[in-house]
């Protein structure tokens, strides 16, 4: 267990019971969103890329927990905020730049765009453009693993905000009735777009809707991605067992705007608030803790952004070198023709 | 053994006589033998067996694993069927009233149609959604709609009409074996219409019209159970002299175009009818398309017998005046057989 004030020597083995291997996963998953969002916020600044864009930066810690939990026969259904999700999945920064610039090798063959990343290969089932659509698409991929008998779980990603909307509603209460492995990851990061909180719903926590349906919950700190993971494992431990589903809140925050990057440009939320979430940012609160209780060295941590970057630098380049997709292809995947 | 119609041939006489219900049910329970990837899920669907008799014994073949009640909630079970079928099952999803599709919309135009091309081709979506569709059973506004329109309109789904018990067999084969998101669209009136239907399974292709009668006067291009009111128009004309071609598109996403233009090649005059109201319907479509590429062969323009632009109406007088029949179809041939 984590020892308050140890020494910088590597005495102990764990965070909160997790090893060096397990922290590291964590670490990573969360820098490699980081520096893609980051990026892609200065890509878009800059004028480069199409189209909208919704970045992930702050909340890392729920998507690295969430999909440490996970294996790539799980499925997973994201939201307009998606890049963290594929990311911590396992997606491959090459064809996720592409995608955002529009290109021959993006995840979509340039067709999807942000919104619409996917990764088959991995469990990813895309995300998605439409607020709450994901949630009875994952009860769907949850049945087909509870249809097949392959143990394979489903989890959706959602917001505070879509807790309103009725596929909400119906996704839980059909997942909890026909009992299936879904875990369903709330990521409350306090505001439908520009709507905060305590103006879209009364409770305050989103979990307590689980109840209605039956189903258990539980809220997480969304900073920290050994919390968030201990208590998504839970979830999929139940989903795993044939417990069916369970809801998972985690508390977190978003840095930038809705969409895009800069965030006061319309004043729905202080600068105090927003660098009083940062002073638990996620990534820093990891690296200080594994440090603090002598389980890792600060250069483990630099080795993985460096890495990062790099991976970062190379796809952007092969990004922009990608081709255009050909207007003359523009019909193709609208159906799957006849076998 | 499995027999695939080939293009415009007429149904085979076998003398198996099955209603359309029984015959849609069939279809489903070949498939399910076949293929242990299709199941079906809605309201109602499996210890009730469907609010029309759709899915009658099929629990007791098939049990609860592949026969699935769910609660009233369309857009998870559309959304529960776009994920299964994203994951290569076959879900058969009943939604009930075609009206209800409101209901969850998203998932089947947004979801279920745009998953495949959004995602760069990487996924396939084999999803066949049955709606109850069409009026005249004094159901109301809300239980009554005929909205092929919004559907055909939408890139990614395809659209079948059955007219017949034989077409709603073998309709229904395509759309379990097809790969891409199906709209079955049967229709309400003719549920306990009698019809050949062989006891084999046999798949009739999309985008192929039936000629459901030739003639060399005028043609009327019939959608779903207008077919079997436009085929009664035409006996009864034939009575008078006039000739009258019936075609039966079948699917009108996709739709056959190319029969439909050779029709009107043959007879120059063609009247297009649907019970979906006039406005913005398949038959502007199908007009236009005829225009763009037969335009000199018409001896008339084409003409539109669909309902008039009102929600549907419960009383029994004001339906059978709002839905078209054999005598407004006839009545049309006859006015578009008056020009030149």
């Amino acid at each position: 267990m984590a020892k308050a004030g140890a020494t910088s020597t590597l005495e102990a083995s764990t965070v909160d019971g997790l090893g060096v291997a397990e922290l590291l996963d964590l670490h990573r998953r969360m820098v490699r969103i980081r520096v893609f969002e980051t990026e892609a916020g200065t890509l878009m600044e800059a004028g480069l890329l199409p189209g909208f864009l919704h970045l992930y930066v702050g909340q890392e810690a729920v998507a690295a927990g969430a999909m440490a939990t996970l294996t790539d026969d799980d499925q997973i259904t994201s939201t307009h905020r998606g890049h963290g999700h594929a990311v911590a999945k396992g997606a491959q920064f090459r064809p996720m730049f592409a995608e955002l610039f529009g290109r021959l090798d993006g995840y979509c063959r340039g067709r999807g765009g942000s919104m619409h990343i996917n990764d088959l290969s991995i469990g990813m089932l895309g995300a998605n453009g439409i607020v709450g659509a994901g949630l009875p698409i994952a009860v769907g991929a949850a049945f087909a693993s509870w249809y097949r008998g392959d143990g394979g779980i489903a989890m959706t990603f959602f917001g505070d905000g879509a807790s309103n909307i009725g596929t909400f509603h119906e996704a839980a209460n059909m997942a909890a009735v026909l009992k299936l492995p879904v875990v369903f990851v709330c990521e409350n990061n306090g505001y439908a777009e520009f709507t905060p909180q305590s103006r879209h719903m009364l409770l305050t926590d989103v979990a307590d809707r689980a109840a209605s349906y039956g189903m258990p919950s539980e809220v997480c700190d969304g900073m920290d991605a050994v919390a968030v993971k201990l208590a998504v494992g839970r979830a999929v431990g139940r989903a795993r067992a044939g417990d069916g589903p369970s809801m998972v809140e985690a508390k977190t925050y978003r840095y930038y705007d809705h969409q895009g990057v800069k965030g006061l440009r319309i004043p729905y939320r202080t600068q105090e608030e927003i660098d009083a979430w940062k002073k638990r940012d996620a990534i820093e609160l990891l690296e200080a803790r594994a440090v603090t209780d002598g389980v890792l060295t600060k250069a483990a941590f630099e080795k993985i952004w460096d890495e990062t970057r790099a991976d970062a630098e190379d796809a952007i380049a092969f990004a922009k070198s990608s081709p255009e997709p050909d207007p003359a292809d523009l019909l193709l995947n609208v159906y799957t023709p006849e076998a | 053994m499995t027999t695939t119609m080939q293009k415009g041939s007429a149904p085979v006489t076998t003398g198996r006589q099955l209603t359309y219900v029984k015959a849609y049910n069939e279809a489903l329970q070949q498939l399910m033998r076949e293929d242990g990837d299709v199941f079906v899920v809605g309201e109602d669907v499996a210890g009730y067996g469907g609010v029309f008799h759709m899915y009658d014994g099929l629990l007791a073949e098939f049990g609860p694993r592949r026969m699935i009640d769910t609660p009233i909630s369309e857009a998870a079970i559309v959304g529960l069927g776009v994920g299964a079928a994203s994951r290569g099952l076959r879900p058969v999803v009943d939604i009930m009233f075609m009206d209800f599709l409101a209901v969850c919309l998203d998932q089947v135009v947004n979801q279920a149609a745009k998953m495949k091309f959004m995602f760069g081709g990487a996924v396939r979506v084999p999803l066949v959604i049955t709606v109850a569709s069409g009026a005249g059973l004094g159901a109301g506004a809300q239980h009554s709609q005929s909205l092929e329109a919004w559907l055909a309109h939408t890139p990614g789904l395809k659209v079948a009409m059955p007219a017949s018990a034989y077409d709603a067999k073998g309709l229904m084969v395509t759309a379990v074996r097809d790969d891409n998101p199906v709209i079955m669209m049967l229709n309400k009136k003719l549920l306990g219409a009698k019809g050949d239907v062989p006891e084999e399974i046999y798949a009739i292709p999309f985008g192929q019209a039936r000629t459901v009668r030739e003639g060399s006067d005028v043609t009327v291009v019939a959608l779903g159970r207008m077919a079997v009111e436009a085929a009664a128009a035409a006996e009864q004309l034939a009575g008078e002299g006039i000739s009258v071609e019936v075609l039966d598109p079948r699917t009108v996403q996709p739709l056959d175009t190319e029969a439909i233009v050779a029709s009107a090649r043959k007879t120059n005059r063609v009247v297009v009818v649907h019970e979906a109201v006039t406005f913005g319907g398949l038959g502007a479509e199908i007009a236009a398309q005829i225009s763009e590429v037969a335009f000199d062969h018409l001896d008339a323009p084409v003409m539109r017998i669909g309902a008039p632009f009102t929600p549907v109406p419960f009383s029994p007088s004001l339906e059978s005046a709002y839905v078209p029949d054999r005598v407004a179809i006839a009545a049309g041939c006859r006015r578009i057989l008056e020009r030149g």
